[in-house]
């Protein structure tokens, strides 16, 4: 184990991701070596196919590296079978993808809930949780509606509900805004932030809209496959 | 759990109109299966009673051998008095003694050869349908009276009505000229062409005597209608001779294996018939099932991501699959019963029964069988099957990747 520091939830060392799309290798990543502590809120920004959603996957262990290493809470997720993978999704992760986020044959609540009924998380307690966390995201009084029942802002809004109702380590979120107008979007950002702020929850989100990149605390840019920049922005908020 | 099943419910509803067509398809193969099962069962009853009813009983005592070689010689011993005991023990009246040889029986005109029985006339009453179907004249009166009654057809064979006199000849126990002459008393009409053609009755007693054959017998007949019971009835009859080990006792398919050779043959014809419905109804449900598991691609990777197992994922697949057929089968298998009942009080007459139904001695009208069996067994296969198409699409969940499963929509 390497670098137990309480603080950093994120750490890359070296990582790459080479696809292999007929006879043509695509490096997706190439030497990717990356850090995210406790709290930050950093926004993923370069073009479309810069890899982006390559670097999330790895994070989050749906998609395995072709090399260099992923450690989440200090632990190597390289080393995880499936199942503990699965494991460490659940307890440790939030995922918030570009759209379709939503089971819709689940209302809004059930929706929040059925991440923690896997986690084992009693009932009245989902319950109270996700009634809490539906009035935090503004959607207070809308539980019983069903995802095609709400708008596009609405549903992102439930999904970051559910990726941060059982406090996870870190959240991540792939382009959560790219199906939203821009006032819908700056309003989900927004949230996201606020929730950053009260709850210290880590984000990482992807991005090409300049808007979320100028309101990020930490900007990592990507092109091609690489770091290429790694700003912090102090004045922001 | 409660949560889970829910969530099933509410996928199975999805596509309202795709998962009636397919409840219906289920249920309607669980109808005809437990339909035509039944009626298959109810068919194989009629044919199994109606043969032991005529003559042969559901139950013989007989002579170790009789059955291969029924020798005249392979007797048994004060038959008539062993039959008394065994009614008397068991307190079930329908037991008779029975006596048989072969006899040349001539009327003036013509002579044919033929089965000839010695009865105890009071108990055959009990055991066949012959004496109950006697045409003209009576049937035989008492067990040393001197008569014979004989079938409809070889009665037009000889042409003889009741009144005249038969010549009957063969060779006794001991291998003397067996001869006498007996009027007439009775002409039956069994319904069993092969029976009115070849059969003849003499009360035992004549038979005995005529045959030489002191107070022996060849067979103890036993008849009950409730077939199921036979194996019960034949422990007590086992135990009742069991101090003479020269006999034995033979239940109705011994006794006429034919029976059972044909309910066979139909049976595994029938089986393979209700395999291609079962096949049939299996490969629509397995469409849906992957149709249902396909479309959700995205929402699985979904599910993947937040932490789902492909085993939580494949067993909410199972389940669905579970609900929808147990729901199904239970509307097909209540509308077979329903239909089966329905049968069952008012009976199923078939064009051109008639002539098959004559030959097992049947009424040409079927009344389903309705038992647990009869009912439940056609649903457990198609249970079966369709878990095991379920199977299939459940398993492909379990390779199934997040990333691109999302990727899919
Ligand atoms: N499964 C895959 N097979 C082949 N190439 C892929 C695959 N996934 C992504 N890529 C390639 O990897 C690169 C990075 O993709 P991606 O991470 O999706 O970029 P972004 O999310 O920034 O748009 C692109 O060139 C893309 O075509
Ligand atoms: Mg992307």
């Amino acid at each position: 184990m390497q670098n137990t520091d309480n603080q950093t939830v994120v750490i890359c060392t070296d990582l790459s991701k080479t696809y292999q799309q007929g006879l043509i290798q695509v490096h997706a990543l190439s030497n990717i070596n990356f850090e995210v502590n406790k709290g930050e809120f950093i926004c993923l920004s370069g073009p479309s196919g810069s890899g982006k959603s390559t670097l999330l996957n790895m994070i989050g262990g749906l998609d395995t590296p072709s090399s260099g290493k992923v450690y989440i809470d200090g632990e190597e997720i390289d080393k995880l079978n499936k199942s503990e993978l699965a494991d460490m999704r659940l307890h440790k992760i939030g995922f918030v993808f570009q759209a379709y986020n939503l089971i819709p044959v689940l209302t809004a609540q059930e929706n929040i809930e059925m991440v923690m009924q896997m986690q084992g998380v009693s009932k009245n307690e989902r319950h109270h949780k996700s009634l809490n966390i539906l009035q935090e995201v503004g959607l207070g009084g809308l539980e019983n509606r069903k995802p095609t029942e709400l708008s596009g802002g609405q549903q992102q809004r439930i999904a970051v509900a559910r990726a941060i109702v059982s406090r996870p380590s870190l959240v991540l979120a792939d382009e959560p805004t790219a199906n939203l107008d821009s006032l819908t979007a700056s309003k989900l950002i927004d949230l996201m932030l606020q929730m950053n702020e009260l709850h210290n929850t880590t984000f990482i989100i992807s991005t090409h809209d300049p808007m979320i990149m100028q309101r990020s605390k930490k900007l990592v840019k990507l092109h091609d496959g690489k770091i290429i920049d790694n700003i912090i922005q102090k004045n922001n908020v | 759990m409660n949560t889970t099943l829910n969530f099933a419910w509410r996928n199975i509803w999805r596509h309202p109109r795709r998962t009636i067509l397919t409840m219906l398809a289920i249920a309607f193969g669980a109808a005809l299966l437990v339909f035509s099962i039944g009626l298959q069962l109810g068919q194989y009853d009629l044919m199994i009673k109606g043969s032991i009813s005529i003559y042969q009983g559901l139950l013989q005592v007989q002579k170790k051998g009789y059955l291969d070689e029924p020798k005249i010689r392979n007797d048994i011993k004060d038959i008539q008095n062993l039959a008394r005991t065994i009614r008397d023990k068991t307190g079930i009246k329908s037991i008779t003694a029975r006596a048989n040889g072969f006899a040349l029986v001539s009327s003036e005109q013509r002579s044919y050869g033929t089965l000839i029985t010695g009865v105890e006339p009071e108990y055959e009453k009990l055991v066949s349908s012959i004496p109950g179907t006697i045409k003209e004249g009576r049937y035989l009166l008492s067990d040393d009276s001197h008569e014979v009654i004989i079938g409809k057809s070889l009665a037009n064979n000889l042409r003889i009505k009741t009144g005249d006199e038969l010549t009957l000849m063969g060779s006794g126990r001991d291998g003397s000229i067996a001869a006498t002459i007996l009027p007439v008393s009775g002409i039956y009409d069994s319904g069993s062409k092969e029976l009115d053609r070849n059969l003849i009755q003499i009360p035992i007693k004549t038979f005995q005597e005529v045959f030489s054959m002191g107070n022996a017998g060849h067979a103890l007949i036993f008849y009950h209608d409730e077939i199921k019971k036979e194996h019960f009835f034949r422990q007590q009859l086992q135990q009742l001779i069991a101090d003479n080990n020269q006999l034995l006792t033979l239940s109705w398919d011994q006794l006429q294996p034919g029976i059972k050779q044909a309910i066979e043959l139909d049976y595994s014809s029938g089986w393979f018939m209700y395999l291609v419905l079962v096949a049939i109804i299996t490969l629509s449900i397995l469409n849906t099932f992957l149709m249902s598991v396909l479309e959700r691609s995205r929402e699985f990777g979904i599910m993947l991501a937040l932490g789902y197992k492909p085993f939580n994922i494949a067993k909410l697949v199972m389940l669905e699959a579970l609900i929808l057929t147990f729901f199904a089968l239970t509307l097909g298998t209540l509308a077979g019963l329903a239909i089966n009942v329905y049968f069952a009080v008012y009976g199923l007459t078939f064009e051109g029964m008639e002539e098959i139904a004559q030959m097992y001695n049947m009424s040409a009208t079927l009344h389903p069988q309705i038992t647990f069996e009869s009912i439940l067994i056609g649903p457990l296969v198609i249970f079966i099957f369709t878990i095991l198409s379920a199977l299939y699409p459940a398993m492909k969940i379990r390779h199934l990747q997040p990333v691109e499963a999302m990727r899919k929509i």
